[in-house]
């Protein structure tokens, strides 16, 4: 793992700026940031282990444990929340088992919301990797997940 | 190459494509197309295309902004005006083919309107209907028509000539020419942007910083996502007459990594630009140097506030800090920096390219222009928007949206996301201005407008913004960290039926002490959801202290029912219920168990409309 | 230095350029409520509390507004006093709510601030309190950080940034999870902490304190024993017990700083088996002796070596007094350049 991450690193100028960007990288890399991962990006940017965690922990887009396969965002906008996200969300969180910010045990999926993904007008809508799935009911959320999302 | 060269061959390119001998197949592959389906419908086309041996162009382009019509395609053939067509699906796109192309068929019912010169039979002009006709498309006028991936389009379409004419003025005369335009920021406060650009230039110091605010947070907001994704030359060239204005020599773009699709365009469109010598060391043999950095952001509402996102960008947490100093005089790195908004930056673009007197054309008093707005919701014609300023509401709500879904009933509209307000219908016809917004309570923001229904609970809406701010809250300061947090919990127990006597005015007085107290815009600007709903929607709170949820949305104050007289005891519900809350035989009445019931509705979804056997109740 | 003239209700107060409000108004002793505010670091202005108004500009914090010539400031207004209370009621209800168990009872600032906006019990009734509770560090042998006693305020986070230089911790998550925090919220202990006590000194409530520490009934000026540095101190001393040690911010050598050996390593003082006499062996054991015994003997033992067979090491904690007599003694008495010292010794 350290190779992968010092390959990471060589990439980038030390300097504080490229912090970011380089929790970025490491997680695209590892799928998410362990501690030995940021203590060696803090060694390598000469920024406090406490600061790089600090940074890491305030961003929503950072992980610090393995995620599943796929991962499943549930948008939580405004225009979902008023055509029904909420029901979304509960149906997910039935039909898988977990409840937001979890992993299924088989590592098949990690259920997770974001502010909003800008597809409001075809809206409850939710994003499995990069695909997004549109105008959603409990329904249509149980015929995605017992066909297998994240082949579609 | 010359700009001039520059600009021939973009005529030529452009020109051979308006008079293509074959037809040209536009298909919408924003990131809203695509979660409609339009890369299905792209291969569709081309293996109809391949199937029939026919000849055509496919060419993929960015949001016109009729999203709730997506997918959407315009086929010209030669000699004929483009037909625009909507809800296109695989099979539609294979008979659009067949028939059209083919056999001259233009499937009129199909087709949402034709453009450019010449009509057809059955086929209205599109920019003459409902949803076009009020809307002055100036900053969207690229989206959909070009394509957002070759920078020649939109060279062809009086493309950076803004950037040429602001190279040869002096910096105080393209300060006046923006002052003039009457410009201010697109972001939601609506400050004066050339003031901004004035204390920038001003202030001591150097290197200066010029940065692009592409964080666009509010939730039910897409304005810029559709504008970057579409014609991503019309802000980057917005950014460098900033840049050579207030004389920096770098610049950023700060987008958030929620919008793959933008940033993909984005670094493409930089690239472009870098190979026709538009940006780095003298630009168009000008003297001006100018870089431009793209900076993805990590997932922060916040970081939307420019000190925030200035910290975003040194990388640091994005916590936002007390202003003065403002950044025009210590910004990025302690630097001189302006921070403008995407939409702001593609009206700099155009006011210099069209001129000051031109831009303020359309517009208020105040408040000159056009601008974007999402107007998504209980709207039966959801999309992306371009208005004149001064608008009123109802003329989107029902002129461009064509009123509520299922023609339900209005009850109001929010603009300016968690940091404005809900309108409701008696304000339906004050104009959509900066001061007029304020004065209601709500602000103009960066241009969400989302219309909700007699079916929308403004208790829930009101908890709905502040879990969302006290999620978003940076933590820093005490109002806003532990005020939105508070807010919330008040406002959960009253939608779950919990409230105490006296709620409301606590709730509204720790709206005020956290409006008046907090650090940020955040936090100043969190408690407008309360507020307004508490001001407009009193009486949804009072229900709710009786235990009713008018809306039927509070799932602690509803329960499923079976009708019995209607019940014809198909068992659909039976299955469908996902906790084996419904019981009852075949051809007899079923019951909802309601201690086992968890409100999910599917009960209502899945009983067929003829029967309409399921009914939500609330109250008692 | 320039000096300024402003108004703070109505009184005329003498201020620095360069100085906050904030400061301004304490100088002169006009109390204004304050929590993340501290003399030795840089003012952040998150605790909200500071609330003034200032004629033309309206309401604002005085942290981090800068004293200007003839500036009028206002320290109570209906504004302030409901921005303000709200603020202090939010605080305490996401506190934790013992405050007779707390190390800090009565050296409080959340106490101290909480008396002077005068609190309410039915106004706090009405608050959802919080349910939260979070886990202690008690990695550290000389201080508990509890993160429920906690106002975020980050004076301990500045400190160990800007004073100590360690950065130890830092604020982590975001708004109402917010927490200080090391690397992935390990115990302290495992962190760049020092052990300083630099924070501990200075947080403002019961979020971290001294694990063995009590009030002393008088205070004795000193200087640390430890190394050559010769930090100030006050030696706090109940009975004839070193009972706390605290810097002396007068002191021109550490301004007040202590590390951890000065400030948590006076256990010896009072130590059991603390030495008080010389010791000489005899018969293969060490049996206590006078002074002059003890130097007699070395000196008559010592007559018997000169010039390279001789050797001294000092330490720097003697005084430099000592240190010149030793060196001058092995020079001229012994004959030898070999002497060298040791900081630890």
């Amino acid at each position: 793992m350290h190779d992968r991450i010092d390959a990471i690193l060589s990439s980038y100028g030390r300097d504080r700026a490229n912090l970011i960007p380089i929790l970025q990288s490491v997680q695209a890399e590892l799928g998410y940031l362990s501690e030995e991962a940021m203590l060696r990006i803090a060694d390598y940017l000469g920024v406090p282990e406490s600061q790089v965690y600090g940074v890491a922990s305030f961003y929503a887009q950072f992980r610090f444990t393995p995620t599943g396969r796929n991962r499943i965002m549930v948008c939580r906008g405004t225009a979902c929340h008023v055509r029904g996200a909420p029901r979304i969300l509960d149906e997910i969180q039935q039909v898988l088992n977990i409840r937001e910010g979890e992993t299924t045990s088989d590592m098949e999926y990690t259920l997770e919301t974001v502010a909003c993904i800008g597809c409001c007008a075809l809206s409850p809508c939710m994003m499995i990797n990069r695909e997004v799935y549109a105008k959603l009911t409990p329904t249509k959320v149980r015929e995605v997940f017992s066909k297998g999302g994240q082949e579609q | 190459m010359t700009f001039e060269g520059l600009q021939r061959r973009a005529r030529d390119e452009w020109q051979a494509l308006s008079e293509s001998a074959v037809p040209l197949i536009q298909v919408g592959t924003a990131t809203c197309g695509r979660s409609a389906g339009a890369s299905a419908v792209v291969d569709a086309l081309r293996e109809a295309l391949q199937r029939e041996a026919t000849p055509a162009l496919i060419m993929e382009v960015g949001c016109i902004g009729l999203c709730f019509a997506e997918p959407l395609v315009t086929i010209r053939k030669p000699g004929r005006p483009a037909v625009c067509y909507g809800h296109v699906n695989p099979e539609r796109a294979t008979q659009l083919v067949s028939e059209y192309l083919l056999r001259d068929n233009p499937l009129a019912d199909w087709a949402l309107g034709t453009v450019g010169e010449g009509r057809i039979e059955g086929i209205p002009e599109l920019f003459e209907t409902p949803v076009l006709r009020p809307q002055v498309r100036r900053i969207l006028r690229n989206c959909g028509f070009i394509d957002p991936t070759n920078i020649l389009h939109y060279v062809a379409r009086g493309g950076y000539t803004g950037l040429v004419r602001a190279l040869g003025m002096a910096r105080g005369q393209i300060i006046d020419e923006i002052r003039r335009a009457g410009l201010r920021g697109r972001g939601g406060a609506g400050f004066p942007t050339w003031r901004k650009w004035q204390f920038c230039l001003e202030a001591p110091g150097e290197p200066k910083y010029v940065v692009c605010n592409a964080d666009e947070g509010d939730p039910g907001a897409f304005m810029n996502r559709s504008l970057l994704e579409s014609d991503p030359h019309s802000v980057l060239e917005g950014l460098l007459i900033d840049g050579y204005t207030v004389g920096a020599r770098e610049g950023y773009i700060y987008c958030r990594a929620e919008y793959p699709l933008a940033l993909e365009r984005l670094h493409n469109a930089l690239a472009q630009m870098r190979e026709q010598g538009l940006v780095g060391e003298n630009i168009l043999g000008s003297g001006f140097s100018f870089d431009i950095h793209i900076k993805e952001g990590a997932g922060a509402f916040v970081c939307g506030e420019e000190t925030a996102l200035l910290a975003s960008i040194e990388g640091r947490r994005g916590m936002p800090r007390p202003r003065p100093p403002f950044p025009a005089t210590s910004g990025l790195w302690g630097k001189p920096t302006v921070i403008n908004n995407v939409e702001t930056l593609a009206s700099v673009s155009l006011i210099l390219q069209k001129g000051a007197e031109w831009f303020a054309e359309y517009g208020s008093e105040k408040s000159k222009g056009t601008k974007t707005f999402a107007l998504v919701g209980k709207v039966k014609r959801a999309g992306l928007i371009e208005v004149p300023l001064g608008i009123t509401l109802r003329d989107i709500v029902y002129g461009i949206g064509g009123g509520i879904l299922g023609d339900k009933r209005f009850k109001a509209v929010q603009t300016g996301g968690p940091s404005g307000g809900c309108l409701p219908e008696a304000l339906l016809d004050s104009p959509v201005d900066y001061e007029s917004l304020t004065t209601a309570g709500s602000i103009m923001g960066s241009g969400g407008m989302v219309v909700m229904d007699e079916d929308t609970c403004m208790v829930d809406v009101a908890r709905y913004f502040l879990d969302f701010t006290q999620k978003e809250s940076c933590g820093e300061c005490v109002p806003c960290r532990l005020g939105t947090k508070q807010m919330m919990d008040i406002l959960t127990d009253i939608t779950e039926g919990k409230g105490r006597e006296g709620d409301v005015e606590l709730l509204q007085e720790v709206a005020l002490a956290v409006k008046k107290g907090s650090l940020c815009g955040l936090g100043q600007t969190a408690p407008n959801p309360v507020l307004t709903t508490i001001r407009y929607f009193r009486d949804e709170y009072e229900a709710h202290e009786q235990g009713r949820c008018p809306s039927k949305v509070c799932k602690a104050l509803i329960r499923y029912r079976i009708v019995a007289d209607k019940c014809k005891g198909c068992q659909i519900c039976l299955r469908a219920c996902p906790v084996g809350a419904i019981s009852g035989e075949r051809r007899q009445v079923h019951t909802i168990d309601v201690g086992k019931c968890i409100r999910c509705g599917v009960c209502l979804e899945v009983c067929p409309a003829r029967f309409g056997a399921v009914e939500c109740v609330t109250g008692q | 230095m320039k000096t300024l003239r402003l108004t703070i209700d109505g009184v005329t107060v003498t201020a620095r350029e360069g100085m906050s409000v904030l400061e301004a108004a304490l100088e002169a002793g006009i109390y204004i409520p304050h929590l993340c505010h501290h003399p030795d670091l840089k003012p952040v202005g998150v605790c909200r509390l500071c609330l003034v108004e200032i004629a033309g500009r309206g309401m604002t914090i005085s942290c981090k507004t800068p004293v200007e010539e003839g500036m009028v400031v206002k320290t109570e207004s209906p504004d302030i006093e409901l921005a303000r209370r709200v603020a202090v009621e939010l605080l305490i209800v996401n506190h934790h709510a013992d405050c007779l168990s707390c190390a800090k009872d009565g050296a409080c600032k959340l106490q101290e601030i909480a008396r002077y906006v005068g609190i309410e019990e039915e106004r706090l009734q009405r608050l959802r309190r919080t349910t939260r509770s979070l886990p202690v560090d008690s990695s550290n042998p000389f201080f508990l950080r509890d993160p429920n006693r906690c106002v975020l305020c980050g004076i301990c986070v500045r400190t160990c940034e800007e004073i100590v230089g360690a950065s130890a911790i830092d604020y982590a998550f975001r708004g109402y999870a917010t927490v200080i925090s090391t690397l992935g919220n390990r115990p302290i202990v495992q962190s760049r902490c020092e052990s300083c006590g630099e924070c501990v000194a200075r947080c403002p409530v019961g979020a971290l304190v001294p694990r063995q520490e009590r009030n002393p009934a008088r205070e004795v000026r000193s200087v640390c024993a430890y190394c050559g540095v010769g930090c100030g101190l006050y030696l706090g001393v109940r009975g004839n017990q070193v009972v706390r040690v605290r810097g002396a911010a007068e002191s021109p050598v550490n301004r007040g700083r202590l590390c951890v050996k000065g400030r948590y390593g006076h256990g010896y003082i009072g130590h059991p088996e603390r030495l008080t006499t010389p010791l000489i062996k005899r018969d293969g054991r060490f049996v206590e002796a006078s002074w002059d015994e003890a130097l007699d003997l070395v000196a008559a033992r010592l007559a018997g070596y000169r010039g390279d067979q001789f050797a001294a090491l000092t330490s720097a904690r003697c005084t430099n007094e000592e240190n010149y007599l030793l060196q001058k003694f092995t020079r001229a008495v012994m004959g030898t350049h070999n002497i060298d010292h040791c900081a630890r010794l």
